[in-house]
């Protein structure tokens, strides 16, 4: 069971087979004795997932079950949820249980899922190897001395050890894209304006978008399909129709599923900076899509260079405008001593906030102040014109663009977190699709030394998540790697 | 690009957050190499270029100026801090 897919998940409870109790109770009885030596999760809610699980229960034998009614997931810690401890990895909101859910979490909790808990993450999605979580990193389950990936490091290692078989996770530079690649498991960020961000704890909001793991791009698309829509209360939620992002997955396999399919793979995106078993891994990955049928094409992405500079203003601005109002006045985390409120401000925030989080505030704080604002934040936003640009010329030659998602595989804990530039750098490939608000999806394609896990990353046009799914998902009919599972999960 | 001390100060009293003497200095080392990252966009010719803040092109949604959320105060104030009859308490300001 820990290792069924959705499908068959879904099929154990349609029968009867296994009720959603006994679901969740397996998953549960399997983070208690599994999680301490990996710490994915930052609360487990026991009671609330059983409560859950008799609800579903009964929507069951009242034949009222939607396709993941009794399905047990888990949300990254960055999504309020109502009566349950919402701490975003931080001590600034290591006491604060959420008076609302978020929108993603309404629309789960509606469709009969039931919430194990909320997954370890870097501190207010700030980070990429889940080392600036409040409550100690989460552990990559392939190796655990070594780093999950980040932001959503948590909800990636809680799939890819089955201790849940989807979670949610936000991307705002690579955070669901690296973390899947690095634990050996599907994620995917989808186009900016898809998921609402009400009660998705804001860190750049021209940035931030809500996304799905699981262990294949078929459960993926199951997720992302249920965590989709229009939300009045998002102010860039975007109307358009609803879709089943699952739609081509049904079309059965061909001999050459992908025939006519254009595969643009940038010039930049496999310069200097790859690892060698990374490239190693991806080269046969780029092998097995031509045996399905798809052509690959050089494209470029001359911009490619400036995102990482770009994103680190503006992301830093965004984030220091939205980190304001943590101040110890309505909720979070306030000194116990100061003489005044200026006071109160500074000590509530200097505790309350890690390190990672403070220098991005001040960061963003700088080049938002007066003389800086055209030379920084202005530049950076003309530069992400350009990158977008860049994409559109790009997608002109071709139907989607592959790379590698992550420049090495999983470093270990403590190796890079002494130097915040270096930590920038391993979100090369990721982060010019957030400032482009393309869809974006990581899928495991092999190993690399160690026996860990490398990904690779797929970006489609505005809109284009259905075919990214497809075109993983056909890859994966094909081949084994996300079938792979570390140890831990055997 | 590099900052001096006295401008780290000046941006942590912006930001309110409190910062020791000793914290200033290893936050200035670390934001210098930051800055030296985001320097690498100066080099670039932007002119004639639209700022990009939306992928979409799209406005503000508006609606009508009318309450239509319930009064949740008693949930929102019970994980506040301090309170007292309804309000949000916090250190005197005006003398």
């Amino acid at each position: 069971m820990i290792n069924a897919s959705l499908t068959e998940l879904r099929a154990a409870l349609d029968a009867g087979k296994i009720s959603s109790v006994e679901l969740a109770t397996l998953f549960l009885d399997r983070i208690e004795r599994l999680d301490p030596a990996l710490n994915t999760f930052i609360t487990v809610d026991r009671d609330g997932a059983l409560a859950a699980a008799r609800a579903a229960d009964a929507r069951l034998a009242a034949g009222d079950a939607g396709p993941l009614t009794g399905i047990p997931l888990a949300h990254k810690d960055v999504f309020c949820t109502e009566g349950v401890l919402t701490t975003c990895g931080s001590k600034m909101l290591a006491n604060f249980i959420s008076p609302y859910d978020a929108h993603v979490v309404s629309l789960l909790k509606a469709a009969g899922a039931v919430s194990l808990g909320k997954t370890n993450m870097d501190e207010f999605a700030m980070g990429s190897s889940n080392e600036n979580s409040h409550f100690g990193p989460a552990k990559n389950p392939w190796d655990t001395t070594r780093i999950p990936g980040g932001s959503s490091g948590g909800s990636a290692a809680a799939v890819a050890a089955r201790l849940v078989p989807i979670a949610t996770g936000t991307d705002t530079g690579g955070s669901v894209r690296q973390p899947a690649a690095l634990t050996g498991v599907t994620g995917i960020k989808p186009t900016y304006g898809v998921v609402s961000r009400y009660g998705m704890i804001a860190y750049a909001s021209s940035l931030d978008q809500g996304g799905a793991f699981g262990a294949s791009a078929a459960d993926c698309g199951q997720l992302l399909t249920a965590m989709a829509g229009f939300d009045p209360r998002d102010s860039t939620s975007l109307e358009r129709p609803a879709e089943d992002y699952s739609r081509e997955l049904a079309a059965p396999a061909a001999a050459r599923p992908l025939a006519g399919l254009r595969i643009g793979l940038p010039k930049e995106f496999f310069g200097a900076g790859m690892a060698d078993d990374v490239r190693a891994a991806v080269e046969a990955a780029l092998d097995g899509y031509r045996a399905l049928g798809a052509t690959t094409v050089d494209v470029s992405l001359p911009n490619a260079q400036l995102a990482i500079p770009a994103y680190y203003v503006i992301a830093p601005a965004e984030a220091s405008s939205n980190l304001s109002r943590f101040d110890g006045v309505r909720y979070g985390h306030r000194a116990a001593d100061y003489r005044d409120l200026a006071e109160m401000y500074s000590k509530s925030r200097a505790e309350g906030f890690g390190a990672e989080v403070k220098r991005r505030i001040l960061v963003g704080t700088y080049v938002l102040s007066h003389g800086y604002y055209d030379a920084y934040y202005l530049q950076a936003q003309k530069l992400r014109r350009l990158i977008a640009q860049d994409f559109q010329a790009a997608l002109a030659d071709c139907d989607v663009i592959a790379g590698p998602t992550s420049p090495t595989t999983a470093w270990a804990i403590g190796e890079k977190s002494d130097d915040p530039v270096q930590m920038y750098l391993s979100d090369i490939y990721t982060i010019a699709v957030n400032l482009a608000g393309l869809p974006g999806l990581s899928h495991p394609c092999g190993f690399g030394a160690g026996e860990l896990p490398v990904g690779l990353q797929l970006v489609g046009d505005y809109f284009s998540e259905a075919r990214l799914l497809n075109v993983a998902h056909r890859f994966q009919q094909a081949s084994d790697w996300h079938l792979r599972r570390p140890a831990i999960a055997a | 690009m590099s900052l001096s001390t006295e401008q780290v100060r000046r941006i942590a009293t912006l930001a309110r957050i409190e910062l020791s003497d000793a914290d200033a200095e290893a936050t200035r080392g670390k934001l210098n190499g930051i800055f030296g990252l985001i320097e690498q966009m100066q080099a670039v010719d932007t002119a004639g270029v639209e700022p990009m803040s939306h992928p979409q092109d799209v406005a503000q949604r508006l609606r009508p100026d009318v309450a239509a959320e319930p009064d949740r105060r008693e949930a929102f104030q019970r994980i506040a801090p301090q309170t007292e009859a309804g309000l949000y308490l916090v250190p005197k300001v005006i003398e």
